[in-house]
């Protein structure tokens, strides 16, 4: 044995115990886990740059400023605006414009050929409002002012350079015409972009560029908060009493299988079910947010109660037997410490479970959401849309101008879900920064 | 002396007996499932006392511990059987509030365990679920009277809103023992308090013991022998879930009547 030690300048045989290989493996490992996220990372950055690419323009519209003249003849030909101010809600505006136009582009307002070219131009929805100017302000008619009109949603796909003039005039949306009276209005300063909030604030439209997400956004909204304010306490309650409370038998195994069931049930199935206990049993109306929240909270039960199960499980028991060594009472050592302790967990598993719900729309089409709602809704119980919904409509349409609007949809949820995930991570902080 | 572990007691004994003794184990067995724990143990727990459990692991001594304020019940599967008493009272009486029993006897556990909470909700945590003061005042009293016996108000006093976890080991170890006596327990039990503390720590916590053996009666599980022999004035020596034997700690480890206890103690096994 000494002289081995001895003679230990001479590197002895070294026991090969696969070092070697060890490294390798963790190598290749690596690589393995680098080309997981870049393969991720990969698609991510397509489908966002595709999203985007197809929906920035969204966010601008095509706008023709035209001196317009409310003349009495069109817009109050028996001149009884004095006695009865509706009259004016019957007033010929399509006239309106179409003088204004002419006026501006030159050709005879007589010409009905010329004439429907043009009206073409403008937005129908462009009609209403002038009407709502002027019963707004009945003093208007006979003046001459300055008013944005809404292009026709084909022109501002014109306009946005998404036609395609290669192809044969009798086959395009756009006429020849046209084009040219467009660029007669842009040298002319009269056409151009403004940024579209009609996008955020008008309700379901057939024509596109009048189209919003408005009364879809309420409607998610308005879901959110139900979802929020039900599945919260009944989930958080739920799992600390199958957690902390009841006796661990068959029963409760039980249950806990179906929970982790229910998480995994298509979301479709979640609708028919409200369409048969919220609509049709408990006769609660249609396309109602109230419903939807409802169908959308049972959807969310299971995912915030294995959350919060699991989070409640992650405190330490430590914890819990210094509570109880100190005479708290069950109740006293979870609400002043487990809780507390895994509220983090809660909360990201609430978020989740939200995000989640924001997104789905299978549900919502079972109980009638995906309707064409004009008008928002003023109390939960009224017909609204979401989101998710919205962009689904949007996406069957036809026209050029809805396909950019679904893109810019999608951004807009993107960007909720976002700022939802954010308030998720900031909660989480605060809540942890409490040792 | 041996009377309690080895005689069979007559009941005008257990009578004079539970007037004399602070606690008193009967025939204690304790089952895990079908696994049983503890056999028929009869122990005695004299008043500001320090009795120390001794014996080789899983020789049920903690679990003995752990009777004693019932903390067992915690477990889902664990049975208690025999009867303990606490100044004559039976504690597994289903008059007897379990949260009550706590209050009177505490616990100081293996691992420190203070609550992810600033040292002063740490110490004040217990006299408040248990409504002890009212006031501020009165709760700043508790929590530096109870930090000063356990010898770590001057370290922390101008922290007292700091993070209790962010205390040294043995420093935390002496905060869960402050905790423990902020509600005026008359039992301290502690389990191993020392098992992770370095030996710096574990003599001020040794100290602390003796300091704290007049106000209180002391139960304490251990593993080091050295230790049993410096805290305590009582000994209990455990092995495969009986009492082996009990004694004043001087007799136990200098002439033990039974021959394992020696084994153990001179290192033979265990």
């Amino acid at each position: 044995m000494s002289d081995a030690i001895l003679t230990a300048s001479v590197p002895a045989v070294r026991r090969d115990i696969g070092l070697k290989r060890r490294y390798a493996a963790e190598r290749r490992f690596r690589l393995y886990g680098l080309a997981a996220i870049t393969i991720g990372l990969v698609f991510l950055a397509l489908l966002l740059t595709s999203v985007v690419r197809k929906g920035y323009t969204a966010f601008v519209q095509t706008e023709i400023s035209l001196p317009v003249t409310f003349s009495e003849a069109l817009v109050d030909p028996t001149n009884k605006r004095a006695e009865d101010p509706q009259i004016l809600a019957k007033g010929k505006y399509d006239k309106v414009i179409r003088e204004a136009l002419a006026a501006q582009l030159g050709f005879d307002a007589k010409d009905l050929k010329s004439g429907k070219a043009a009206d073409q131009l403008i937005s129908p929805s462009a009609r209403v409002e002038l009407r709502d100017m002027v019963l707004a302000d009945p003093s208007l008619v006979g003046k001459t002012i300055d008013v944005s009109l809404l292009a026709e949603g084909n022109i501002d796909s014109a306009n946005k350079g998404q036609i395609d003039l290669s192809v044969p005039e009798a086959r395009r949306k756009v006429k020849d015409q046209q084009l040219t009276w467009m660029q007669q209005l842009k040298d002319a300063g009269k056409l151009k972009f403004a940024f579209n909030t009609g996008l955020f604030v008008n309700g379901a439209s057939s024509r596109p560029e009048a189209a919003g997400l408005g009364v879809a956004a309420i409607g998610s909204a308005v879901m959110m908060l139900i979802v929020l304010a039900l599945s919260l306490p009944i989930g958080v309650a739920a799992s600390i009493y199958l957690e902390e409370f009841a006796p661990k038998n068959k029963f409760t195994d039980l249950i806990e299988v179906n929970i982790n069931n229910l998480a995994a049930v298509p979301s479709i199935v979640y609708g028919l079910l409200g369409l048969s206990v919220f609509v049709n049993f408990l006769g609660m109306p249609r396309s109602a947010a109230v419903v939807g929240g409802l169908v959308l909270t049972l959807m969310t039960l299971p995912t915030i109660i294995i959350a919060t199960r699991a989070s409640l499980k992650a405190v330490p028991p430590s914890i819990r037997s210094a509570a109880l060594g100190l005479g708290a009472s069950k109740m006293q050592m979870i609400f002043h410490h487990v809780l507390p302790l895994a509220m983090p967990g809660v909360l990201t598993g609430a978020i989740i479970g939200l995000a989640h719900a924001l997104g789905e729309t299978a549900p919502l089409l079972l109980i009638g959401m995906v309707a064409f709602v004009a008008n928002y809704p003023v109390t939960p119980m009224d017909p609204s849309t979401a989101l998710p919904v919205q962009i689904y409509m949007w996406a069957n349409e036809a026209e050029r101008a809805f396909v950019e609007r679904t893109s810019g949809a999608i951004m807009v949820l993107l960007v909720f879900l976002i700022l939802m995930n954010l308030g998720a991570v900031l909660l989480r902080r605060r809540f942890e920064r409490r040792w | 002396m041996n009377m309690i572990a080895e005689t069979k007691l007559e009941p005008k004994q257990v009578q004079t007996m539970q007037n004399s003794f602070k606690m008193l184990g009967r025939n204690v067995t304790v089952h895990y499932g079908a696994k049983q724990a503890l056999f028929d143990v009869n122990l005695a727990i004299r008043q500001n006392t320090v009795t120390a459990l001794i014996g080789p692991s899983g020789c049920g001594k903690s679990t003995f511990l752990r009777c004693l304020n019932r903390m067992n019940d915690t477990i889902d599967n664990c049975r208690v059987g025999g009867e303990i008493t606490l100044e004559g009272q039976d504690i597994y009486d289903p008059s007897i509030d379990v949260v009550e029993l706590r209050a009177r006897v505490g616990m100081v556990f293996q691992k420190p365990n203070p609550f992810p909470k600033s040292i002063y909700e740490n110490v004040a945590y217990g006299p408040r679920i248990h409504g002890l003061a009212r006031s501020k005042v009165d709760f700043d009293q508790i929590v530096e009277t109870s930090l000063i016996k356990a010898g770590l108000w001057n370290e922390v006093k101008d922290r007292l809103h700091e993070a209790g976890t962010g205390l040294s080991g043995g420093q935390q170890q002496r905060l869960c023992i402050a905790r423990a006596v902020a509600v005026s327990p008359e039992v301290i039990l502690m389990d191993e308090p020392c098992s992770a503390l370095d030996p710096i720590a574990t003599a001020k916590v040794e100290e602390l013991i003796h300091e704290l053996r007049s106000n209180y009666t002391i139960v304490i599980v251990t593993h080091s022998m050295q230790q049993a022999a410096r805290v305590s004035q009582r000994t209990a020596m455990f092995h495969l879930g009986q009492l082996v034997e009990e004694n004043d700690t001087d007799k136990i480890f200098t002439n033990p009547d039974e021959s394992r206890t020696q084994d153990y103690i001179m290192g033979r096994f265990g």
